[in-house]
């Protein structure tokens, strides 16, 4: 017997040694309610196994997308990377540090913004810049805050107040907001699904181009093909929930810098676009199946 | 997209407006201010009529005669013969102080208890049948007590103003924090903010148009209370009102009544616009 293969057992082959992000066996539970007072009124609930033995490893500077039916628990495995929810079993690592809560180290793009109401454009930057360096004197922090509205293309509106902006705008906030604390991953759930179609095909183009001048790792959730094919460099799909888990990682070989109308023309678009397709469809074919069978 | 629709609709409807608006009398705001004054117009009428035809109780004071007797202390306000023929402008400053002192001390303690209570929701429901019980008492069931305990009627004043005045306020500050948005708190969550900081900068301001309508309400029961308690009390707008009461002269009842009723006006506008300002395009 050689040690070597002894060694192999110990650390397996597929958790990468160089993966800034490394998701290892992670599994959700939501507990069910079982209390005596649920189990006396009979309105216990069972566990929901939302995700089911996840494994994925992701390289610095890569754009991941997420993509999967809905209520597969994409939010919920992005949720746990942020460290607002724990894995129940399976851990995740950052920089081979295990993820023990939410941190300025991981920047996070909300799908309905999540800007404070009462502060401005500008303010809402700020506030972000402010908790995460409280030490940082005003002048740098300023020089910051203004660096970032300039980056997300919202010269002339910092004064506003987000109920002044449209949506677009919002997110652009939202963006810059979560790039502005400069953390070593951008979280991003769902960033354009409160958009409409053009507002939304014009935003992807900035995120791609605010992309190729940071060249942040980004784990991006989406439902949209298009979208995942124009930013990322790894999909990874995911299987209907309850138990869900990782279906197929995709390389995404287009060259960089992308635009929509290049990328269309590559030979390997129409192929892992069809993959998609027939994948998300199958799946939510399945998920509405289950759904009229419970009925 | 809807609210692409929605502008459309908002720009069809100026248009509409601006189309048909030839005539002043097209506009809303004429038309309702011309009903306005019609109505009282014809109130008024109403009214001197019928107090001369004697249509009204024995001795109902006419509309002229009640309108010179508001011009008459309206242009004397302060004047000060004693405690029984005091000018109203006083009587009303004594009205405000105690409501002031009696409402700021309510609300001084109404916020930051409601803060607390709206953080724990063990506290909320640990609480909450406390203040559902002393909500609903009559403001001036406390009266007695509090004669009794403050052997004082200033004091007792204020403490029924404070007394009645703190549940809105209090109730609806803790429902405010309560129910503040989790996405704000996700977002200072990430950021990795400090409790104390996730307070002040986030649970606070976005509770901010709840405890402002909880003042707004506690105003408003406030200045209810005071004119009622005051009857029983000595001085201020409430005392007023008894002691024409007691000289049988009822066009100064009514004259107080409608300043009473103008100066609620007025603090409730004041809140209102506090509530506007402190909004930021959300409803509360």
């Amino acid at each position: 017997m050689d040690l070597t293969s002894d060694y192999g057992t110990e650390l397996p082959p597929k958790f990468s040694e160089s993966a800034q992000l490394s998701i290892r066996q992670v599994s959700k539970v939501f507990p069910g309610k079982k209390g005596w007072f649920n189990r006396m009124t009979r309105t216990t609930t069972r566990d929901f196994l939302a995700i089911e033995d996840i494994s994925l490893d992701i390289e610095p500077n890569t754009f991941v997308t997420i993509i999967g039916p809905s209520g597969c628990g994409k939010s919920t495995l992005l949720n746990m990377v942020a460290g607002l929810s724990m894995p129940s079993s399976g851990e995740i690592l950052l920089n081979t540090f295990p993820i023990t809560g939410p941190g300025p180290d991981r920047g996070m793009v909300f799908q309905t913004y999540a800007l404070m109401p009462w502060m401005t454009a500008e303010e809402n930057i700020r506030f972000a810049v402010e908790t995460v360096h409280p030490k940082m004197d005003l002048k740098q922090q300023h020089r910051i805050v203004k660096e970032h509205i300039q980056l997300v293309g919202l010269t002339g509106a910092e004064k506003k107040h987000p109920h002044e902006l449209s949506g677009g705008m919002r997110q652009r906030v939202g963006i810059a907001r979560s790039l502005a604390i400069d953390p070593q991953i951008l979280l991003m759930d769902e960033p354009f699904g409160a958009l409409d179609a053009l507002t939304r095909g014009f935003l992807q183009d900035e995120v791609e181009r605010i992309w190729e001048q940071k060249r942040k790792t980004v784990i991006m959730i989406t439902h949209s093909i298009e979208e995942a094919l124009l930013l990322s460099d790894r999909i990874v799909m995911m299987t209907r929930g309850p138990a869900a888990r990782v279906n197929e990682v995709l390389d995404v070989p287009f060259p960089r810098p992308r635009n929509r109308e290049e990328i269309e023309q590559h030979p390997a678009y129409h192929e892992l676009k069809m993959e998609m397709e027939s994948h998300l469809f199958r799946e939510t074919r399945a998920v509405e199946e289950a759904r009229v069978l419970s009925k | 997209m809807t609210s692409n629709q929605a502008t459309t609709e908002r720009v069809s409807k100026t248009v509409n407006r601006a189309g048909t608006s030839g005539s002043v009398w097209q506009n809303e705001t004429v038309l309702a201010i011309a009903l306005f004054f019609l109505t009282l117009l014809l109130f008024l009428l109403f009214w001197e009529v019928g107090a001369n035809m004697k249509w009204f109780a024995k001795g109902m004071p006419t509309a002229s005669k009640t309108l010179s007797e508001l011009w008459w202390w309206i242009t004397h306000p302060f004047f000060d013969n004693g405690p029984n023929d005091l000018g109203i402008g006083w009587n009303l400053l004594i009205s405000l102080r105690r409501v002031a002192i009696g409402y700021i001390a309510a609300s001084a303690i109404a916020i930051p208890l409601g803060i607390l209570i709206g953080i724990s929701p063990i506290a909320y429901k640990a609480f909450n049948p406390y203040v559902q019980l002393l909500k609903p008492v009559s403001p001036l069931a406390w009266l007695p007590l509090g004669l009794y305990i403050f052997r004082d009627s200033e004091k007792t004043g204020i403490f029924i103003i404070l007394i009645s005045s703190i549940w809105p306020t209090l109730i609806n500050t803790a429902f405010g924090v309560a129910k503040v948005s989790p996405e704000y708190l996700d977002v200072a969550k990430t950021l990795g903010a400090s409790k104390l900081r996730t307070i002040f900068k986030v649970i606070i301001p976005a509770a901010l148009p709840n405890i402002v309508s909880g003042l707004r309400i506690s105003m408003g029961i406030a200045w209810l209370v005071i004119v009622a308690a005051e009857m029983l009390l000595g001085t201020g707008l409430g005392y007023f009102i008894w002691n024409e009461w007691n000289n049988l002269y009822i066009p100064n009842i009514l004259v107080a009544i409608f300043i009473i009723g103008l100066v609620g006006l007025a603090l409730d506008s004041v809140f209102a616009a506090l509530e506007k300002f402190v909004s930021f395009g959300r409803n509360a």
